[in-house]
């Protein structure tokens, strides 16, 4: 992309970088001691910070919400059959391995497909997954604005027919009481190695 | 009951060049009974969701490669076949406009956090318990018909549930 470009999807090119660099920064930060967090290194990459969002009843809904409890913060869409579900019934799954401890932390699902996904539908999709899941979505200035905090990329592609799909970052952000970035789950591991992750970001382990 | 996916598919794999040499009709004249399908099922989906995501084993017991060309269902207007790509941490998912290649006596497995048959639109949830009606269209051995099981939406393979019929 060069800067003559005039296309918004230059701006998501730059939102993809960002997250990459964000990730590299944060999973050297995780990996950097023993495999513990380390949070000065974390709060060096400025992922997270205040937001403002809707949740799926239509009212605001902002970082203040979560205040003193760490949350698991994923990015996706309704229409996505795949990844999202998988993602989200392996939050479930851990919630549930963890027990007694299960609520010491929330799930957060972010819709970033606001033409297409209500507050109502986030609310009835996140109920599948039978724990408490908070759906939210917001207006685009809200959306680009999280997006461009936690570093999450996000691209709309278009379809033939006129419809479109969403590249979207898959990871799960860990974040601690205070907000900040703690670890980033990976799509691709196991559970257990997330529950690691997880028990470390709880004060579990 | 993530593990029982791939030492499944390694037993077809083993089982099939057995079975397609008992049964061998001729590269030419590959019918459905080549393509074996197990483990479909679809995932459980909310009301107002509109797509939804199907998995499947394809088996070709036949000595020539086979092409999943396209599928189709009344349970949506469109059916697609698509992959899923991890790369730097971002998931694209696309469509596979040439289909799917089945190699000569292959397995070829559409499983959570890969290949899946894309329901697009769909005119109900998916709801647990139900069945989905699909159709295969394999270039050579022409229209398979499965039935997939809706699993709960936290399902990461269709359990012991073979699922399948042939024209």
């Amino acid at each position: 992309m060069t800067t003559t470009d005039p296309k918004p999807t230059s701006k998501l090119w730059v939102g993809g970088l960002l997250a990459t660099v964000a990730f590299g920064l944060g999973l050297a930060a995780y990996s950097g001691e023993h495999g513990k967090p380390a949070p000065a290194a974390a709060q060096a990459t400025s992922i997270g910070g205040p937001f403002t969002l809707v949740a799926s009843d239509g009212k605001p809904f902002t970082q203040a919400n979560l205040a003193g409890k760490p949350y698991a913060i994923y990015f996706g869409f309704t229409r996505c059959p795949e990844v999202c579900p998988t993602t989200l019934a392996k939050l479930t799954r851990l919630r549930a391995r963890l027990g007694k401890d299960g609520d010491k932390f929330a799930i957060v699902f972010v819709s970033v497909d606001p033409g297409h996904d209500k507050p109502a539908d986030i609310g009835r999709y996140v109920t599948l997954f039978g724990t408490p899941i908070l759906g939210l979505t917001g207006t685009d200035a809200q959306l680009a604005a999280i997006e461009k905090a936690y570093g999450v990329y996000v691209a709309k592609v278009p379809q033939p027919g006129g419809d479109y799909t969403i590249d979207h970052t898959a990871g799960v952000y860990l974040m601690g009481a205070d907000g900040q970035f703690q670890t980033l789950l990976e799509p691709s591991e196991s559970d257990e190695a997330s529950l690691t992750k997880l028990r470390q970001v709880l004060g579990l382990s | 009951m993530k593990y029982f996916t791939l030492p499944t598919a390694a037993l077809f794999a083993l089982a099939a060049p057995a079975s397609a040499h008992e049964h061998d009709h001729g590269a030419h004249h590959a019918t459905a009974q080549s393509i074996a399908i197990t483990r479909a099922w679809a995932r459980e989906t909310a009301p107002g969701q509109v797509n939804g995501g199907g998995f499947l084993t394809i088996t070709n017991n036949a000595d020539q490669a086979d092409r999943l060309v396209s599928a189709s269902s009344p349970a949506a207007p469109t059916v697609q076949l698509h992959t899923m790509n991890m790369d730097g941490g971002i998931m694209r998912m696309r469509e596979l406009p040439d289909g799917l290649a089945v190699p000569a006596k292959g397995v070829v497995e559409l499983k959570p956090g890969g290949l899946h048959i894309m329901f697009i639109g769909l005119k109900a949830p998916f709801k647990a318990g139900q069945t989905v009606k699909l159709t295969l269209r394999f270039e050579k051995a022409g229209a398979v018909n499965v039935s997939l099981p809706v699993k709960p939406v936290g399902a990461m393979s269709g359990g012991m549930d073979m699922g399948h019929d042939h024209h």
